[in-house]
C-alpha cells in the first residue's frame, strides 16, 4: 500500500496496470488523452504494458478486442465523442462472450470545454447493456478501474468506466494497492459467440438479456451505490451520480436538516434500492453531471407520487456542468456574492493559435485565394485550426466532427456550390479523412482539399501521427488523386505569393485537388528541444 | 482549516507549474490536497486557471465555491480581476504586474492596477523584474509562488525543497536562479 497524487486520468491507468493490464489502446481526446500519455511513459520504464496511439477510436477498440480474445486484459480510453466513432465494435462487443477482461474509459466533457457537444456516456452503456461505473474521486478511479476488470471477465461484457473533465484533469491522493499478474494467453470458452452470424447474434443477445438480472444483483449490492440519512425522519431526500456527490457534500454543512441521500455510482440502476429510498419521500433532488439520465428514468412517462426536482423542472440548469454553487442553489441555500467591481467590464480573452503558427499562412493564402468568391465554401475539422474561425482569420465555416471536412466539401461541391474548400489536419486525416476522400476521387468531385500537415496530433498536447508526415504524399496518390493536382508546399509566409496562386488555379480545375501543406507545429518543435536539452543534462 | 487558491494567468505562463509545487509542498506535508486544471482549447493562449484546495481534511468538491476564496493567486493582472467572484471577503488578491496583451480589447493597464490596488488585501508584484535581478525571466514563475509563500499554510523551506527538486537536473546555477528568485516574491510581498 502506498499513497499517491494522480490526475484522475492517471489514476485510471495506475489502476489498469495494477489490474494486470495486458495492452492499452487510443486515440487523442480532451480529457482522456492522459490514460493513455501516462501508460506510454510506464511502458518506457516497465517494458510493459502495450501502449499505443491508433489511427482512431474504432481501430483502438477492434484491436483491444483481438487482446480480449486472447485471453488477456486490455483497456481502450477515448473521450466521449470518441465512442462515437468506436460505436460499432462496442455495441456488438456486448454480445461477444468477452474473454480477456476489456474496459472502455470514456472521459466525458460536460460544459464542453474542448468538445462539440456534452453527451453522456451512461447512456451507451445502457443501449448496449453493459454495466457503467462512475467514479466520483481519484480513490475510486484507481479502485474501479481494477474492479471493471474482474466483472469483465465474470459477466463477459466489455466495461464502461465513466470519467467527466473534472476528474480526469484534476489531481488528488490515491491509496494503491498490490499489482496483479498479467492473465496467460487463453481461448475462449465459448468460441461461437465471437461470430455473429445472425443464428449466433440471436443467442447471444437472448444470453445478454438474461444476464440482466446478475448485473442487477450486482448494482443492489455493490457499496458503490449508497444510502445514507433515510432514518433521520426526513421526507426530503438527494440522489447524486458522479461528481454531483462532491458538489453536494461541499454544502452538506449548510444545510439546517440534512436530506436523505442516495449515491448511485454503478449502473445498471439499483431500481430496489431506488425505490425503496424515494418510498416515503415528497421530495427529491437529483443532482447528475451530464444528462438528466436518471432524472428522467424516475419521472418515467407515468408521473410518480413525489416531486422530483432536477434538470427538467428548472431547478438546476439543463446543460452545461455542475458546480458547487449551481448544486448550492438547488439546494435553496443562499447564493454568497464574493467581490466584484463596479462597473468593471473584463473582457474575454479567446483562444488562438500561436504566434508563427503554420495553420495561420495556411489560412491566409485561403482567404487570399477566395478574393472574389463571397460564395466560397470552406470546411474543415478538429484540431488546432479549428480556431481559424475565430478573428483574424475568420476562414473556415464548419466544423462538425473527426473527418467530416471532406464529405461536407464533396456534398456541398456537388449540390452546386463553387468554390469549395475543405481544410484538415495530417492527424484527423489519417483518424478518418482517407474514406471520404476515396468517394470524392470515385467522384472526381470539383473540390480543393487542404491538408494542414504540422506533423503533429497539436490540440491535445503534441501526441505523435500514426505515420509520419513524410508518407502523406504517398498515401494521398494511392487513394488515387491524380498526380497533375496532388502537391505538396511549405506553410510559410515567405511562400505567401507562391501558394496563393497554387490554390487559385486548383480552385478553377473542376474536379479534384488536393495540397498538402507542410510546416511542423512550433510547439513541437519546442518541446523536443527541451526533450533533448534535458537528455544531455542528465 | 481549509486554504482554496485560484491559480490563474494566460495559456503559456506556468499556471499549472505554479499550482504544482504548491500542491506538492502542500502534501508534503500532510494536508489533502485537490488540484483541478482544464487543457486543449482552453490552453491556446486563452484564460488559464487552476482550482487548488488546501485542507486539513478531507477535501469534497475539487471546484472552489464562490465567496470562499483565500487567494487568487494571479500571472497577469487582467486575469487577477476574472476571478474576483471567487474570493472571499478576507481573501488577497496577489498578481504580477506585467500585462499580457495577445488580444485586441486589451483594457488599460494603468487602470486595471488602480482598481487591484483599490481592493481590501491586494499584493501587486513586479515579478518579471525582480526574476531578470534574481538571473532570468524564466524565473517569473517562482517570484510568484515565493510572493504566495507568506500566505499558504505551509513552511517556507518545504516549498524551497520542492523548487530545489523541480529544478535539480537542470543544474546548480538553474536551482540556484530559482531559489533566489523564490526569496525575491516572499520579500517583496512582505514588504508591500
Amino acid at each position: 500500500m502506498s499513497e499517491m497524487v494522480l490526475l484522475g486520468d492517471e489514476a485510471v491507468a495506475l489502476g489498469a496496470v495494477h489490474a494486470g493490464l495486458t495492452a492499452a489502446y487510443a486515440y487523442p481526446g480532451t480529457p482522456s488523452t492522459e490514460i493513455t500519455e501516462y501508460l506510454i511513459r510506464y511502458q518506457r520504464t516497465h517494458q510493459r504494458p502495450i501502449a499505443q496511439w491508433c489511427a482512431n477510436e474504432k481501430t483502438a477498440y477492434e484491436e483491444a478486442l483481438g487482446v480480449s480474445y486472447a485471453g488477456r486484459r486490455t483497456l481502450v480510453s477515448m473521450k466521449h465523442v470518441g465512442l462515437n466513432v468506436a460505436a460499432d465494435p462496442f455495441m456488438n462487443s456486448a454480445l461477444i462472450s468477452i474473454n480477456g477482461g476489456l474496459v472502455v474509459a470514456v472521459a466525458d466533457d460536460p460544459g464542453m470545454h474542448s468538445s462539440q457537444n456534452e453527451q453522456d456516456t451512461r447512456l451507451f452503456a445502457d443501449f448496449a447493456r453493459v454495466i457503467c461505473l462512475e467514479p466520483a474521486s481519484h480513490q475510486q478511479a484507481y479502485d474501479m478501474t481494477r474492479e471493471a476488470f474482474d466483472l469483465s471477465e465474470r459477466f463477459h461484457i466489455p466495461i464502461v468506466l465513466r470519467l467527466v473533465t473534472r476528474l480526469a484533469h484534476s489531481r488528488g491522493n490515491v491509496m494503491v494497492t498490490q499489482a496483479r499478474a498479467e492473465n496467460p494467453l487463453s481461448t475462449s470458452s465459448d468460441p461461437a459467440s465471437w461470430i455473429l452470424l445472425p443464428a449466433n447474434a440471436r443467442r447471444q443477445w437472448r444470453a445478454l438479456l438474461d444476464r440482466q438480472p446478475d448485473l442487477q444483483r450486482y448494482t443492489a449490492t455493490t457499496p458503490h451505490n449508497t444510502v445514507s440519512g433515510t432514518g433521520s425522519g426526513t421526507d426530503v431526500g438527494v440522489i447524486t451520480t458522479g461528481l454531483a456527490r462532491n458538489y453536494y457534500l461541499e454544502n452538506l454543512d449548510d444545510l439546517s436538516a440534512p436530506p436523505a441521500h442516495l449515491h448511485i455510482g454503478a449502473y445498471p440502476f439499483p431500481a430496489d434500492l431506488i425505490r425503496s429510498f424515494v418510498g416515503g419521500l415528497r421530495r427529491v433532488l437529483v443532482l447528475e453531471e451530464g444528462y438528466p439520465y436518471l432524472e428522467r428514468a424516475l419521472r418515467g412517462i407515468v408521473a410518480p407520487s413525489f416531486e422530483i426536482q432536477g434538470r427538467e423542472s428548472g431547478h438546476v440548469p439543463p446543460d452545461g456542468e455542475l458546480n458547487p454553487d449551481i448544486v448550492r442553489a438547488s439546494l435553496g441555500l443562499p447564493v454568497r456574492q464574493g467581490l466584484a467591481i463596479e462597473s468593471l467590464k473584463l473582457p474575454p480573452r479567446p483562444p488562438q493559435l500561436c504566434a508563427g503558427c503554420p495553420h495561420g499562412d495556411s489560412f491566409h493564402a485561403v482567404t487570399a485565394a477566395l478574393a472574389g468568391f463571397p460564395d466560397a465554401v470552406v470546411t474543415s475539422d478538429i484540431g488546432c485550426y479549428t480556431l481559424g474561425a475565430l478573428p483574424p482569420y475568420n476562414a473556415i465555416q464548419s466544423c462538425v466532427c473527426m473527418g467530416a471536412s471532406i464529405g461536407m466539401a464533396k456534398g456541398a461541391a456537388e449540390a452546386g456550390m463553387h468554390p469549395v474548400v475543405a481544410v484538415i489536419g495530417d492527424s484527423t486525416f489519417l483518424h478518418s479523412g482517407m474514406t471520404p476522400l476515396l468517394d470524392a476521387v470515385t467522384q472526381d468531385t470539383p473540390m480543393t482539399l487542404l491538408i494542414l500537415d504540422n506533423k503533429t496530433v497539436g490540440m491535445t498536447g503534441g501526441q505523435p501521427t500514426i505515420r509520419p508526415s513524410s508518407e502523406l504524399e504517398g498515401l494521398v496518390r494511392a487513394l488515387g488523386v491524380p498526380d497533375g493536382h496532388l502537391h505538396v508546399v511549405e506553410a510559410h509566409p515567405r511562400h505567401d505569393a507562391r501558394n496563393t496562386d497554387l490554390l487559385r488555379r486548383e480552385l478553377e480545375h473542376r474536379g479534384l485537388s488536393v495540397i498538402i501543406a507542410v510546416r511542423e507545429c512550433l510547439e513541437t518543435i519546442k518541446r523536443s528541444k527541451q526533450e533533448q536539452a534535458a537528455a544531455v543534462a542528465v | 482549516m481549509k486554504f482554496d487558491i485560484i491559480v490563474a494567468g494566460v495559456g503559456g505562463q506556468g499556471v499549472l507549474s505554479v499550482s504544482s509545487i504548491i500542491a506538492s509542498s502542500a502534501m508534503h506535508e500532510g494536508l489533502s490536497v485537490k488540484q483541478s486544471e482544464v487543457h486543449g482549447m482552453s490552453q491556446r493562449g486563452g484564460e488559464v486557471q487552476a482550482n487548488l484546495r488546501l485542507s486539513d481534511k478531507p477535501i469534497a468538491s475539487d471546484l472552489i465555491p464562490r465567496a470562499t476564496a483565500s487567494l487568487v493567486l494571479s500571472m497577469e493582472p487582467l486575469e487577477s480581476l476574472r476571478y474576483l467572484p471567487y474570493l472571499s471577503a478576507t481573501g488577497t488578491v496577489l498578481t504580477a504586474t506585467d500585462a499580457v496583451t495577445n488580444f485586441a480589447d486589451y483594457p488599460d493597464l494603468e487602470g486595471l492596477l488602480v482598481r487591484i490596488r483599490a481592493l481590501p488585501r491586494a499584493i501587486l508584484i513586479d515579478a518579471e523584474r525582480l526574476a531578470k535581478q534574481a538571473g532570468s525571466a524564466r524565473a517569473t514563475n517562482m517570484v510568484m509562488v515565493g510572493a504566495a509563500s507568506g500566505l499558504l499554510p505551509i513552511r517556507f523551506d518545504t516549498i524551497e525543497h520542492f523548487v530545489r527538486t523541480l529544478f535539480a537536473a537542470k543544474g546548480a546555477k538553474v536551482v540556484e536562479t530559482n531559489l533566489k528568485a523564490l526569496a525575491a516574491g516572499r520579500d517583496a510581498a512582505a514588504a508591500s
